[in-house]
């Protein structure tokens, strides 16, 4: 697909901004990267006239066309590049299942992570919690697959990795850890890191955790 | 073209049960529909969404798909014979899931807070979010529908479903309230897409009409007073 435009509008930490973007280059498009901000008064005009209603991102933009929301923008990518790096299952149970678990780890997960590094106390406590219970699940969901699509890494494991680099940061504030509650998780974070395009996107997890102490420093939290 | 049985649980309803209805009906599949009762879960729906627990849960071949959303494009993958129920444009797909995840995440958890919300001040406060909203999919309907008579064209699709489903309870609501959710003046075109969509032949008998879905909500919550007390 020559002379195609392809940009992409994210934020390094943002675990969503990392699912097209590793899309991207499992696909090995061409794609023109542009780093937003997190301060909603340094967002980009371009971000605010391709997603008027959310202002969020990810936002791809395919020849001037925006595509928003994380997994909306990978599933677009998979069925546009088609010819390379298929993401989401052919099987249909399968790729019902996949939707599925995606769908609940923006559901479940989210929150409880994001809680574990910007509160304190009781909140932090039953944050931490209910992450465990909720990475345990997927954890189950795994099994003993070596990825979330089975043999190849897909579009479940594309949806779960962005968390990965943040376990560090939920690891110090929350006060555990996730290898030793869910090993295979972890196992799965490495193997996936092993990848050219994962190791490539994902931030360092010390980046990360440097952005969570100035976060949290915002919030009046330290 | 899919074989094996297909079972629907849920209960008439539920408007994500009815999406669910809708999509089988286009594609001429006859599901084996087993009723749920919100009060006293099977152990079938336990067993089959271990994870939310909800309706509706389709059954295809024994095995289960959960969330209305994850079910309609299921059933589309299934059945590719039958008409199409997602567009087969990638852009206009992406289109096509954006507006459903806005309808599920942000418009009808309002429609939803509006039910909830005593007194009439805090009522139209919640109003006025939806009507923004309402302006939205007005907008979005005129982009998308390309001068046909509904998202997906000249006939129902993904989106139709998404948001028709929901129209018996935003009516049944209205009643109950004696306010205005959808304003024809300020949705012209929905409210010509509406009383179309109503009327299709796939979706008429499906979509309960609001008079019963209000007639069930008073039973409900006099029957959850009663076994409070």
């Amino acid at each position: 697909m020559a002379n195609d435009e392809v940009i992409l509008l994210g934020f390094w930490p943002s675990m969503f901004g990392m699912r097209p973007r590793i899309a991207l280059e499992e696909k090995e498009v061409k794609y023109e990267y542009r780093e937003e901000e997190l301060m909603e008064a340094n967002k980009s005009p371009l971000l605010l006239q391709m997603n008027p209603i959310h202002k969020k991102i990810p936002v791809l933009i395919h020849n001037g066309k925006p595509i928003c929301e994380s997994f909306i923008a990978v599933e677009y990518i998979d069925e546009v590049w088609k010819d390379k790096a298929p993401l989401l299952p052919s099987d249909p149970y399968d790729r019902a299942q996949a939707r599925f678990w995606a769908d609940y780890i923006d559901k479940k997960l989210y929150i409880p992570a994001k809680t574990i590094h910007i509160t304190k106390g009781d909140e932090q406590e039953a944050a931490t919690k209910e992450f465990i219970e909720v990475l345990k699940v997927l954890e189950g969901v795994l099994g003993d697959k070596a990825y979330f699509g089975g043999d190849n890494f897909g579009y479940l494991d594309i949806a779960l990795i962005g968390f990965y680099c943040w376990f560090h940061t939920y690891e110090t504030y929350g006060n555990f850890s996730i290898e030793a509650e869910c090993p295979k998780i972890v196992a799965w974070g490495k193997r996936c890191m092993q990848m050219d395009s994962v190791a490539k996107i994902l931030p360092d997890q010390q980046k990360v955790l440097k952005l969570a102490k100035v976060l949290r420093q915002i919030y009046g939290l330290e | 073209m899919a074989t094996g049985s297909v079972k629907l649980l849920g209960v008439w309803a539920s408007p994500f049960v009815n999406r669910v209805e809708i999509a089988l009906k286009m594609k001429s599949v006859e599901p084996e529909f087993i009723l749920e009762t919100t009060l006293n879960k099977s152990e079938l729906l336990l067993k089959s969404n271990p994870v939310y627990k909800k309706i509706p849960v389709l059954l295809h071949d024994e095995k289960p798909i959960c969330e209305s959303l994850v079910i309609l494009q299921y059933i589309d993958d299934s059945w590719p014979n039958g008409p199409s129920i997602l567009p087969s444009d990638p852009y206009d797909r992406a289109i096509a899931r954006f507006w459903a995840s806005y309808i599920d995440e942000k418009w009808y958890p309002l429609v939803v807070e509006f039910m909830k919300a005593e007194g009439k001040e805090e009522k139209a406060a919640v109003l006025e979010k939806i009507s923004e909203g309402n302006l939205l999919l007005e907008e979005a309907f005129i982009k998308i529908n390309k001068g046909n008579s509904f998202f997906g064209g000249d006939r129902i699709g993904y989106l139709d479903i998404v948001l028709g489903s929901l129209l018996g309870w935003v009516k049944a609501i209205e009643m109950m309230d004696e306010m205005k959710i959808l304003d024809e003046t300020k949705m012209p075109s929905l409210a010509e897409w509406d009383k179309r969509f109503c009327s299709d032949n796939v979706v008429k008998d499906i979509i309960p009409q609001p008079e019963k879905l209000a007639e069930i909500h008073r039973k409900f919550h006099q029957m959850k007073k009663a076994t409070s007390n």
